[in-house]
């Protein structure tokens, strides 16, 4: 039997593909890498790589430790290059509104209920809850993607990031 | 054109296939071949694409925009009624003024390509398996195989693993590690919910859940952000259709390499090929049409936004056919 195998990449190592073009622009096609936009960003910068209407997906260099996170709305983090801790706090106070995008930084710590904590390496889809506060720790120099809506702090960079010719 | 009622054939023909009639385009299947006539013209196609292709659009419930059965035969989805075409997306087709399009109610073309999935599928063959994992589509009729061509597309309400939500897939619940992904590792995240919060603390390996998929080419809900979706897939060999989106598709490559090749969604001439490799993200514009090839089994996260607004906002000019300009 044939013996497959799986190519994933990650901070140490990646391969691009990119564009071809026949007859268009490779620019229609907002062509980036993940980990290369991960490897130039600082820790913690939120910088979109996908984005429809309000919706974007965020690549997040996580190392160290982030501020605490509200979110008005479900987001979803996977981590797609080493290992993150997420720890949940119910707040005793809400600090979003439900109806607002995106998640905002909080500053200082958050009074509220522990909720748990996740620890979750290359792979693993955690939920960040409505309504709920998290912080990311990272020892390692590691890596997000966030399912969010555009929000406050949301770093727009296309020109940087995408293949342009 | 208005529509004719469905006619199910009930008489097999010399290979033991029923022929079938929607509206006027008449449907029939010999042992290679699948036969399509409409009022000005015909098409003749194997049948192991077709039967692939019809597959994943009855699947999809005819999915967003268009899905291209091969360059002539396709469907349009206007959400509640579907347009059945021919060469209505070939330029020479519109040209020759050969092409053909009838609508029809979503529940009538549904029932029409339910039953001759169900009549033309044989025992031996899965329409959603990779090559080297299924029997042959062609030859006499030989049984059917009404598990696979009836399975239902996988869509979470919030999360996939949740309680009340999409289960996760083990080898108990019939789902094992396909045999492209053995090396994936499948341990879980470390969980840790104080009382109270069982319904929100909550992860799982999503590569683990992939390598899992009996499936190829099926993007299905994992995760749902207001009308974000993630529709994470498993794909090997080629893509059994031609996508014309009718609103901007995201394409995340997480492991190995697909090939796309890109069409202008009306005229179906090339515009670009897109090499994707892990860790690479790229958007399908709205006004192309792509088909992938994946040389090995490779996990793609697909990223749709499933605003019921966004065709009309296109159509309309108030939505660019590109996601962001730079
Ligand atoms: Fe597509």
């Amino acid at each position: 039997m044939t013996k497959y195998k799986t190519v994933f990449a990650g901070l140490d190592g990646y391969q691009k593909g990119g564009v071809e073009v026949i007859n268009d622009d490779p620019k229609n096609y907002v062509f980036s890498n993940i980990f290369e936009v991960a490897t130039k960003a600082k820790p913690w910068e939120k910088v979109a790589v996908a984005k429809n209407q309000e919706y974007v997906l965020e690549v997040i260099r996580a190392e160290g430790t982030s501020s605490w996170r509200a979110t008005p709305h479900d987001e979803f983090a996977m981590v797609v290059d080493g290992e993150v801790v997420i720890d949940l706090l119910d707040p005793e106070q809400s600090l979003v509104d439900p109806s607002a995008s995106g998640s905002i930084a909080v500053s200082g710590e958050p009074k509220g209920t522990p909720m748990g904590k996740i620890t979750a390496r290359r792979g693993h889809l955690a939920l960040l809850p409505a309504g709920r506060c998290y912080r990311m720790r990272a020892e390692k120099p590691s890596v997000v993607l966030l399912q969010t809506v555009l929000g406050p702090d949301t770093v727009e960079r296309w020109s940087e990031i995408c293949q342009k010719y | 054109m208005t529509t004719s009622p469905i006619q199910l054939g009930d008489v097999p023909n010399e290979h033991g296939y029923r022929p079938f009639t929607l509206g006027g385009f008449h449907f029939e299947r010999d042992e290679h071949f699948v036969h399509v006539t409409w009022p000005t013209g015909r098409h003749v196609t194997a049948a192991e694409p077709f039967l692939k292709a019809m597959m994943r659009d009855v699947a999809w419930n005819f999915f967003y925009g268009t899905v291209n059965f091969d360059a002539v035969i396709g469907t349009l989805n206007h959400y509640g009624n579907v347009d059945l075409f021919a060469g209505r997306f070939n330029e020479e087709y519109r040209k020759a003024e050969l092409d053909h399009s009838e609508n029809f109610p979503h529940d009538e073309i549904k029932a029409t390509f339910q039953a001759i999935l169900n009549d033309w599928v044989n025992a031996d063959f899965d329409p959603f398996a990779a090559p080297m994992e299924t029997g042959s589509a062609y030859g006499e009729k030989t049984g059917s195989n009404t598990a696979a061509v009836t399975r239902t597309r996988i869509a979470a309400k919030r999360m996939v693993g949740l309680p009340d939500d999409e289960p996760l897939r083990s080898d108990e619940s019939g789902y094992p590690v396909n045999r492209a992904f053995l090396d994936v590792d499948l341990d879980e995240p470390i969980v840790e919910v104080e009382k109270g919060y069982e319904k929100e603390v909550s992860a799982f390996n999503f590569f683990g859940y992939l390598s899992r998929s009996d499936v190829t080419w099926n993007p299905s809900v994992v995760s749902v952000c207001r009308d974000s979706l993630m529709c994470p897939t498993t794909e090997e060999f080629i893509l059994p259709i031609i996508h014309g989106n009718d609103r901007v598709e995201w394409f995340l490559q997480l492991s190995d390499e697909i090939i796309w090749e890109v069409e202008d969604r009306e005229s179906g001439k090339p515009r670009a090929k897109v090499v994707m490799k892990a860790g690479d993200c790229a958007a399908m514009p709205a006004d192309i049409r792509h088909q992938g090839y994946s040389p090995k089994r490779s996990m793609l996260l697909v990223w749709e936004n499933n605003s019921p607004d966004l065709p009309d906002m296109i159509a309309r000019g108030e939505a660019p056919t590109v996601p962001v300009t730079f």
